[in-house]
């Protein structure tokens, strides 16, 4: 297998060798074999990207090239990791240190826990710069600000005095960078680097890490979940599955013909945006309307000063107005902050709100929470993370009758046999009810959600991120079966995603947040087929193209799209955007802000 | 797996039987309970046991320079400075210390989590005011508030425990609010409040099943807390009065001739630790036990 794999490289001599690695991890079971028989060779300035889904052992790999496997419960069973010739497999923490961050450098997936919280962005790089002898004392300052500028940090400079809760998840993300390119490694590997990201954040980096790497010539391991990443920057791809690879391919043949059935079926998971078949006649415009909002307000108070009294509030939600039809799926779109998650907290009474809300024509104004509950059987939630939305020490069969027992609808009998029942209809066995969460999988534990969602036959569900925290293949089952369940029962959906890939196979009409504010909204094609504002035209030109032919262009800086933040002193509040009607429901703001 | 039970809801009884059963299964809570079993009985049946009067001062019980007796012979443990048997009085003070280890204990555990509970998921006023409170509790010398209410109430055993209780509540809460207020922002309890639960079916269903590991760790602890603080009091004078032995003032009697009649501390000693231990296990057993995703481990 190994013999006959073209690197694509014309034989350059690669920087690390991998033969057989093997890693196990002790269980309660015993030893578990996470890695098994992993080989490949990466090139100095190739990217190679490590596919697969969770407990792939991606990041095992990663782990155990850095030295940094989980002691005493991992270790590495056998193989061999070569860097230029050296073998690091036993290698003590001495000698290790000195092949950490100086010739292989990490970066992890969420920037903010891998920072020092209580020092200094210069102080860390310093630190970094010092402990591997980089350059003198007195010259580590100017050193750490190149490295800033490197990494095309706005304001390097003050960004140097400040501490990390002071910058962006993409600023940490790009001190992260320079940390890791401090020493100039000759390895970059990248764990998952974008994913806790925005989207239109993950597109810089990922221009960042390309253009530092033709500049350093350094070698990328690219692990990631997300077969757009790849596409965008893998010259090579190993698929990995339960420890053993499946395939290993340059990225255009892997994409063009993948030779396995998992490659394959992993690459049809995955949604590409544009190739959405259109939906399913949109509901009626006569169909009733199942949830109405009009200049829905949702502020929450920061108190500060000497008194502690309210000094500003955080506008989340202003002046939002829409309505949601029997039967159909509406979109809420947007960054992480931009109010999407809080406006379907507001419609289930769980966050303070203004302005007027209708539930199948019930007005929620002033409704007590003794009030709500009639209304709480017409709308229903599922949240983004099935593992944190279950409580971990109740039966899923408790869980899933819990709101009938709550609104007294069944008792006895009735109760298992409505579990059965719902636990069918979301394609799970009925002898799992007895079992608790954590004996599920994530998407099972997703559908054991949506079935308690059901429970109380609801007309309307609130679906917040509620597919992403999946793995792709995972992720079109679930959403399989929330599109079979709204052809059986007719429900709407409120579906709350960051993913404008996803959002184009399951929406009707789409609403694009941007600050708490609408910027854009209209049918699904209007708005993802012919963007009318610029930060629609942004979100969607961020996003990944699973297509490594079709490479995406950089994108372009966001001059047009003016830094701002939601939050006001008290007595202040945002200007309000007005839309303007283009055609038939696609309304824009104007101007774009 | 599964065993053949209504999915929904295993029975009540059962639920009981079957915890009861497991904590039988595993060696060291069977310690726990036999020593607590003994513990019991002891006090119960104390009259019975006891081979001497515990109050009798007897003068063959000192030697000829009026020092204790060690160990061995007539006495069994030893005698005290005053020549009573040191056996029969810690049989006899297992009565005031069960109780008291046991019921100011088990008051301290249910205020401090009711406070706890209620400031940590109600938050905003009720948490600062109650909060406050426990703060000023905190604050305030325990013993000096001890003695007080000690003086105002006359001194009889509830009493005592009662006052233990006020004092030793606080640290709970404060641990207990801590907890809940994380528990209470997280989704699962999101989704209860979304279904349209109520408020107690939140805290008593879905939040005390999480707090249950904080609350028996720090329950177990405090029973050796509150069996010393029964001492302290003793020998201030507002406990339980002489000359009914409890452990604790047992101790506090003799901790002067530690040097010269060391048994007379140790043995006293040695049972609370053994108290505190037997519960700490139980204790332990049942929160794994109570745990689901520690199934099928031990």
């Amino acid at each position: 297998m190994t013999a006959g794999r073209d690197t694509g490289q014309g034989g350059r001599r690669p920087v690390l060798e991998i033969r057989d690695l093997g890693v196990q991890v002790a269980t309660e079971e015993g030893a578990k074999t996470v890695l098994d028989g992993l080989s490949f060779d990466l090139a100095p300035g190739e990217t190679l990207a490590l596919a697969g889904e969770s407990g792939s052992g991606k990041s095992m790999t990663a782990l155990a090239i850095m030295g940094l496997l989980p002691k005493p419960m991992a270790r590495i069973s056998g193989g061999s990791i070569r860097l230029d010739g050296q073998e690091l497999t036993g290698l003590d923490e001495t000698a290790y240190r000195r092949i950490r961050a100086a010739r292989v450098a990490m970066i992890f997936q969420e920037p903010m826990t891998s920072l020092n919280p209580l020092m200094t962005v210069e102080r860390q790089l310093c630190e970094v710069l010092l402990e591997h002898g980089v350059c003198a004392r007195g010259a580590a300052p100017a050193r750490a600000l190149a490295l800033l500028r490197d990494v095309r940090l706005t304001e390097p400079e003050r960004r140097l005095r400040q501490y990390p809760h002071e910058l962006s998840g993409g600023m940490r993300q790009r001190v992260m960078i320079a940390m890791a390119l401090a020493c100039d490694p000759e390895i970059l590997i990248a764990d998952e680097p974008t994913t806790a990201l925005d989207v239109t954040v993950q597109a810089e980096i990922l221009d960042l890490i390309r253009a530092l790497q033709d500049e350093h010539g350094t070698a990328v391991l690219m692990i990631t979940h997300d077969m757009g990443v790849v596409a965008e920057m893998a010259d090579r791809v190993i698929v990995l599955r339960e420890g053993r690879e499946v395939e290993a391919a340059p990225v255009r043949d892997l994409f063009a013909a993948p030779r396995t059935d998992y490659a394959r079926t992993l690459l049809d998971a995955v949604p590409r945006l544009g190739s959405a078949p259109a939906r399913p006649a949109a509901a009626d415009a006569a169909a009733a309307r199942m949830v109405e909002v009009e200049d829905l307000c949702v502020r929450f108070g920061i108190s500060g000063g000497l008194l502690n009294r309210t000094v500003a509030h955080v506008h989340a939600v202003e002046g939002v107005s829409f309505h949601l039809r029997q039967g159909e799926t509406l979109a809420l779109v947007g960054e992480s902050g931009c109010g999407k998650s809080t406006i379907g907290k507001a419609l289930l009474g769980l966050v303070p709100w203004e302005g007027t809300i209708r539930v199948a024509g019930r007005p929620l104004r002033g409704l007590s929470r003794k009030a709500m509950r009639p209304v709480l059987r017409d709308i229903q939630m599922v949240f983004q993370d099935p593992g944190a939305s279950l409580d971990a020490r109740m039966s899923v069969g408790e869980q899933v009758v819990e709101p009938m027992r709550v609104h007294g609808l069944a008792t006895g009998s009735e109760l298992s046999d409505r579990a059965e029942w719902l636990f069918r209809r979301v394609g799970l066995s009925p002898d799992m009810l007895q079992r608790y969460p954590h004996e599920f999988s994530g998407g099972q534990r997703q559908r054991v959600c949506i079935a308690r969602a059901l429970s109380l036959s609801p007309k309307v569900i609130v679906a917040d991120e509620s597919v992403s925290a999946l793995d792709v293949s995972v992720q079109a089952q679930v959403l399989d079966l929330l599109q079979e369940l709204q052809e059986e029962d007719g429900l709407s959906y409120l579906f709350i995603s960051h993913d404008m890939a996803v959002i184009e196979q399951v929406a009707d009409r789409v609403m694009v947040m941007r600050l708490g504010q609408v910027v854009e909204e209209g049918t699904r094609d209007q708005v993802l087929r012919d963007p009318r504002h610029a930060y629609t035209r942004r979100l969607l030109a961020a996003v990944p193209v699973p297509d490594p032919t079709r490479g995406r262009a950089p994108l372009p800086p966001a001059e047009d799209l003016a830094e701002a933040s939601p939050i006001f002193p008290v007595g202040c509040a945002p200007e309000r955007l007005s839309l303007t009607d283009l055609a038939q429901g696609h309304r824009v703001a104007m101007p774009s802000i | 797996m599964s065993a053949a039970v209504d999915p929904a809801r295993p029975p009540r009884r059962g639920r009981a039987r079957e915890v009861w059963s497991q904590l039988l299964r595993r060696p060291r809570a069977v310690f726990g309970l036999t020593i607590i079993a003994i513990m019991v009985f002891a006090a119960v049946f104390a009259p019975l046991i006891m081979p001497q009067d515990p109050f009798a001062q007897n003068f063959d019980g000192l030697d000829l320079m009026g020092a204790p007796l060690p160990p061995g012979g007539d006495y069994l443990l030893g005698s005290d400075l005053l020549g009573r048997d040191l056996f029969s009085r810690l049989i006899l003070g297992t009565r005031t210390s069960l109780i008291i280890g046991v019921l100011a204990n088990g008051i301290a555990v249910l205020l401090g989590a009711g406070v706890g509970i209620t400031a940590g998921y109600f938050g905003g006023w009720t948490a600062a005011i109650l909060m406050r409170f426990t703060d000023l509790m905190m604050a305030f010398p325990a013993l000096l508030l001890a003695i007080v209410l000690a003086a105002i109430f006359q001194p009889s055993l509830l009493i005592v425990a009662l006052v233990i209780a006020m004092v030793n509540w606080v640290q709970m809460s404060r641990v207990i609010y801590t907890e809940t207020r994380s528990l209470a922002e997280r989704e699962f309890i999101q989704v209860q409040r979304a279904i349209g639960s109520g408020t107690f079916r939140i805290l008593l269903r879905h939040l005390l099943p999480h707090l249950l590991s904080s609350i028996i760790v720090f329950g177990t602890l405090g029973i050796s807390t509150t069996v010393l603080l029964e001492a302290t009091l003793s020998y201030l004078g507002v406990g339980v009065q002489p000359p009914i032995p409890s452990w604790g003032n047992i101790i506090y009697e003799n901790q002067t001739y530690f040097s010269t009649a060391p048994w007379l501390v140790f043995f006293p000693g040695l049972l609370i630790v053994l108290l505190a231990l037997a519960f700490n296990l139980v204790g332990d057993a049942l929160r794994d036990i109570l745990d689901p995703t520690l199934k099928g481990r031990h």
